[in-house]
């Protein structure tokens, strides 16, 4: 059964080998080994662009395998990064505090340390009591079980009630860029209880590991960004191979052929809908320990579009098109807006990229939607001449 | 005879003047050392004494002196009014000579004297023949608000030639009436004539007479007048109480944990406080324990449990009394609050709805065009937004080169409409067309251009705002009362959304070219087969609803800044409109408008510090809603209704 899975899919074993061979070689040249050919923030921004990499590979099965334009994957992605922020904001603030505390004349209670801590996170926004969603941020493990649990209940709350009463189309991605929307301006409040504008800072420092070295903390997250990539690229090339596989390619192409075939369409949607939420917030969950900072203002409805834009140019409908349309996009944005790509010249004008970019990024995109509708990925057609 | 007459009369008006024969210069000299250095609570009695003397240059002299002008000369210790390099006589008024520095001492009135010169100029200047003076007065007064004006305002309302500043006043002395008459039936009667007046003075004043301070006493004391007996526990927090108790000495202290903490800390002796190793006091109780031990003997205050509280509490009143004595007052005060109060409610709920219909008329007109895009040709248009920023702009450069401002926007509303309508079909002719049959990526390549034209404005027009000024004749707001006020710009969105509906149900439904766009909406199949040209249609009803947007930009730019972020503060709440209102019909869009603009105007109300929470929760409905109406408000209906 394996090995027949593999067979169908040479692709995934091709993926899986060039990630591995990806993983050893930044490794190899990081800081870590006294190379030190890649500097440590490189590393990060490949680390993030792997988990971005892994949303993208999300969105192209709910988008490109079953036809639903999600515009709020990215909301499932900064749930995921809150409810690990949470924990190490939390953890880490309670390492300074009893620091702090420790040098009193008597030791501490627990209220006291609890409003010591709120002191800490909470005085940003004027209060120093912790909310209710606060409940489980002092232990890993639950906390953990957040990072899924959340974000999943959420798609599965929302999915149902958008798939049950059969929205649809271009009226579902309205509706989810709706609920994206809520949720950014919600948190946008200083009373939501996670720190309004301000955000969750400072997730960079893994409580526990303050002596351990960026340079290692970096490629341990690289290597579990990897990991989560693999895994998560293995999970879905086997959820749209095989049966199941082609019911959700059906819903895509014709869903009302589908539904009269038998199948329970709003349960597979729903299945999709909320099991790519899940590896959404995971991968979010590894973005933003690397990133450092999350704030509302990541979860805005433009985010999710630009998902979309990844995998569009990358190639829809082929896991491997999302992989390289968000490695592409992302690393070529860093680079344009960075100031990385020299002006160019035109005489009369001289072009700064980090102004131009954006409308070349606009422009080419309606160039890839209009004349290369399979993306960048639609080059491996010309490449691999499939055996009829 | 007559002039022996006329000669006695003359004599007769000269008598008081004999009988205030001394000067202003003679009167200043007796209060000399005030005068010079006056203090907040001397000069009352100069003050007194220049009023009661009747002199007509007293006026001028207070003038001066407030302003600083007012010096005595060394020599003779004479007083002065200087203006620039020369000294005038008090009196005369006539320049006396050059003001050599030397020799001169100026008066130098404080802050808090000058308002007191302020405070007795204002009598002279109720009656002053310049209406600006009067009306400064009668501000000054308002502002101040003291007994001491009551008498000069009233005396100086019968001569008052000017309506409106008449009523000003008379509106001025019933509020200082109110406040500070003599008797009790004056006050009420006073207190009475303010009713049905919504202004925020008014209400203060009301408020000012119900003015109540907390109190706590074993019984309740006979003489006060109570507003009302509080309730620890419900209508005050037992803590709260309990401080009261504290604050008046009913009652001990209570002992707080960081109290406890200190006590504890102040009493280690050997890593040890009574008796309890300091490492066991990492727990509220165990600090507890070791507290009462040392009260037990004497060296801290007791703690207070739990039942000498409650005991506490229980054997006191808690209660709020009127600092005004009087209860008929208070009775007369609380029944005018709450006749005006209902009033104001009342205006207020109008003052909402109008502004939730010019809200309404906002996305009405932001969301119309999308409508027809989306509703005829089944495309959602991501760069809708970025044409009602072109139009904006379009505005704004006008303005650049047209200084008028009328005339301006007369240019510019066509002009806006011209350039979108164009930019519009020319991006159906480039980019849509080939996309007809695959509605998603429309959504996605729209908003490739929608991203490029936002960086493209940026670029072209720098990220700070572009101010879109509005003619003269728009500034203000029409005003009902003290809380119904509408500006003149709303009023002209709303009636530029009226104008658009109708023009648009006129097209739809009784041109030629809204016959062709209603056939093809329903069946294109069908509306080719009788002659009618779909591209075109699909052009011109892409180019007529992205002209509307540019219309809506320059209208939304009037009352909003130009930036080139603005049409992505619109899309989402259009799309919404078009979701909610219903796909393909103009009165769908307006009822969408209109239950998303009073719906986010009442969820406002409800929360009316945050403009956020009320954006989320309105998000969260229309979800909620699109669950029950999937198809929206005005839902379409047979085959036209199929996907």
């Amino acid at each position: 059964m394996r090995r027949s899975f593999i067979g169908e899919n040479p692709s995934v074993l091709w993926f899986l080998l060039a990630l591995s061979l990806f993983t050893l070689g930044v490794t190899v040249l990081s800081e870590v080994t006294g190379v030190a050919l890649i500097s440590t923030s490189f590393v990060k921004t490949l680390g993030k662009t792997l988990c971005l990499c892994l949303i993208a590979v999300a969105m192209d099965v709910v988008w490109g395998y079953c036809g639903i334009l999600s515009l709020g994957h990215f909301a499932f992605f900064g749930l995921g990064g809150y409810a690990i922020g949470m924990w190490l904001m939390y953890a880490r603030t309670e390492a300074i505090v009893l620091e702090s505390l420790a040098g009193q004349p008597l030791p501490p209670t627990p209220q006291e340390v609890s409003d010591a801590i709120g002191n800490q996170i909470f005085g940003v926004v004027g209060s120093s009591e912790f909310p209710l969603i606060w409940a489980f941020a002092d232990n890993l493990y639950l906390q953990l079980l957040m990072v899924v649990l959340i974000p999943g209940l959420l798609a599965l709350v929302f999915g149902w009630l958008a798939f049950r009463s059969r929205v649809t189309g271009v009226y579902l991605s309205i509706l989810t860029q709706a609920m994206t929307l809520a949720l950014s301006l919600y948190l946008f409040q200083n009373d939501s209880g996670l720190r309004g504008n301000n955000g969750l800072s400072g997730l960079q420092n893994i409580p526990g590991y303050e002596d351990t070295s960026q340079a290692v903390i970096s490629i341990v997250f690289f290597w579990a960004s990897a990991f989560a990539l693999g895994a998560g690229y293995l999970f879905f090339a086997w959820v749209v191979s095989g049966k199941m596989g082609s019911v959700i390619k059906g819903i895509r192409d014709n869903e009302a052929r589908v539904r009269f075939l038998g199948y329970h369409v709003e349960s597979y949607k729903l299945f999709v809908f909320t099991i790519t939420a899940v590896v959404s917030a995971i991968a979010g969950a590894l973005y933003y320990p690397q990133a450092g900072i999350i704030n509302p203002g990541e979860i805005a409805p433009i985010a999710s579009i630009y998902l979309a834009v990844w995998v569009a140019i990358g190639g829809r409908g082929r896991l491997y098109g999302a992989v390289i349309g968000a490695a592409f996009v992302s690393l070529l944005s860093s680079w344009f807006t960075g100031g990385g790509a020299p002006p160019l010249n035109l005489g009369f004008y001289t072009i700064q990229w980090t102004d131009w970019w954006l409308v070349l990024l606009g422009l080419s995109f309606v160039a890839v939607t209009l004349f290369f509708p399979k993306g960048i990925g639609g080059l491996f057609d010309y490449l691999v001449r499939k055996p009829e | 005879m007559l002039r022996l007459l006329l000669l006695a009369v003359a004599f007769c008006l000269t008598l008081p003047g004999i009988s205030h024969a001394q000067s202003l210069q003679d009167l200043l000299q007796t209060h000399s050392e005030e005068v010079l250095k006056p203090g907040r609570r001397s000069v009352g009695v100069v003050l007194d004494d220049l009023v009661a003397s009747g002199l007509p240059q007293v006026v001028p002299f207070l003038e001066a002196w407030r302003d600083r002008e007012v010096v005595q000369r060394g020599s003779d210790g004479l007083f002065f009014r200087v203006e620039g390099d020369t000294l005038y006589d008090l009196d005369s008024g006539e320049a006396v000579g050059p003001a050599e520095s030397a020799g001169l001492t100026d008066s130098r009135p404080n802050g808090g004297v000058r308002r007191a010169i302020g405070d007795a100029l204002v009598q002279f200047q109720l009656s002053d023949p310049d209406i600006m003076k009067r009306q400064a007065a009668v501000d000054a007064i308002a502002r101040s608000m003291d007994v001491s004006q009551l008498a000069p305002l009233e005396n100086s309302i019968e001569g008052e030639r000017d309506a409106a500043l008449k009523a000003t006043k008379e509106r001025l002395a019933r509020m200082l009436t109110a406040l500070f008459a003599e008797t009790v039936d004056d006050r009420i009667a006073a207190i009475e004539g303010l009713a049905g007046d919504l202004s925020v003075d008014v209400r203060a004043v009301l408020n000012t007479v119900l003015s109540t301070s907390t109190g706590v006493a074993p019984a309740l004391p006979e003489d006060a007048n109570i507003a009302r007996l509080l309730e620890p526990g419900q209508d005050l927090s037992e803590a709260d109480a309990y401080a009261q108790l504290v604050a008046a000495d009913l009652a001990p202290p209570l002992v707080s944990a960081s109290q406890i903490r200190e006590a504890l800390v102040a009493n280690i002796a050997d890593g040890a406080v009574a008796g309890f190793p300091v490492h066991q006091l990492g727990s509220d109780d165990s600090r507890r324990a070791a507290y009462q031990v040392l009260a037990k003997a004497g060296q801290v205050p007791p703690l207070v449990t739990q039942a000498e509280q409650a005991a506490a509490l229980d054997s006191h009143v808690f209660f709020e009394a009127y600092d005004e004595p009087s209860a008929a007052i208070t009775d007369a005060a609380r029944a005018t609050l709450d006749k005006i109060e209902t009033q104001v409610a009342l205006s207020q709920f109008a003052d909402l709805a109008l502004d939730g219909l010019s809200l309404a008329s906002i996305y009405f007109l932001a969301a119309i065009g999308l409508a027809i895009t989306f509703g005829v040709m089944g495309v959602i248009n991501m760069a809708h937004g970025e044409f009602i920023m072109m139009g904006a702009y379009t505005g704004f450069v006008v303005q650049l080169f047209v200084p008028d401002y009328t005339l301006s926007i007369l240019i510019a509303l066509p002009l806006a409409f011209a350039v979108t309508f164009g930019a519009g079909v020319a991006m159906e002719r480039l980019v849509i067309r080939h996309l007809y049959h695959r509605p998603l990526e429309t959504l996605l390549a729209t908003f490739g251009i929608s991203i490029a034209l936002q960086q493209l404005a940026k670029n072209i027009f720098g990220t700070q705002a572009r101010p879109l000024t509005s003619p003269d004749w728009l500034d203000g707001a029409l005003v009902f009362n003290d809380v119904i006020a509408i500006s003149y710009i709303r009023i002209a969105i709303f009636v530029m959304a009226l104008i658009f509906l109708a023009l648009i149900v006129y097209v739809l439904k009784r041109t030629r070219l809204g016959l062709e766009v209603r056939a093809v909406t329903q069946n294109p199949g069908m509306a080719a087969s009788m002659g009618i040209n779909p591209d075109r249609i699909n052009m011109l009803t892409f180019g007529l609803g992205s002209g509307i947007a540019g219309i809506a930009g320059v209208a939304i730019g009037l009352y909003a800044k130009v930036t080139s972020e603005m049409g992505a503060d619109y899309i989402v709440q259009s799309f919404m409109t078009v979701v909610v209102g219903g796909v393909g019909n103009v009165w769908g869009t307006l009822a969408g408008a209109s239950l998303i603009g009073f719906l986010q105007k009442g969820i406002e109300w409800l929360n009316p510090s945050n403009t956020l929470a009320a954006q989320t929760y309105m998000i969260l409905f229309i979800i909620l809603f699109i669950q029950f109406r999937p198809k929206g408000i005005v839902a379409l209906k047979g085959r036209a209704a199929a996907d």
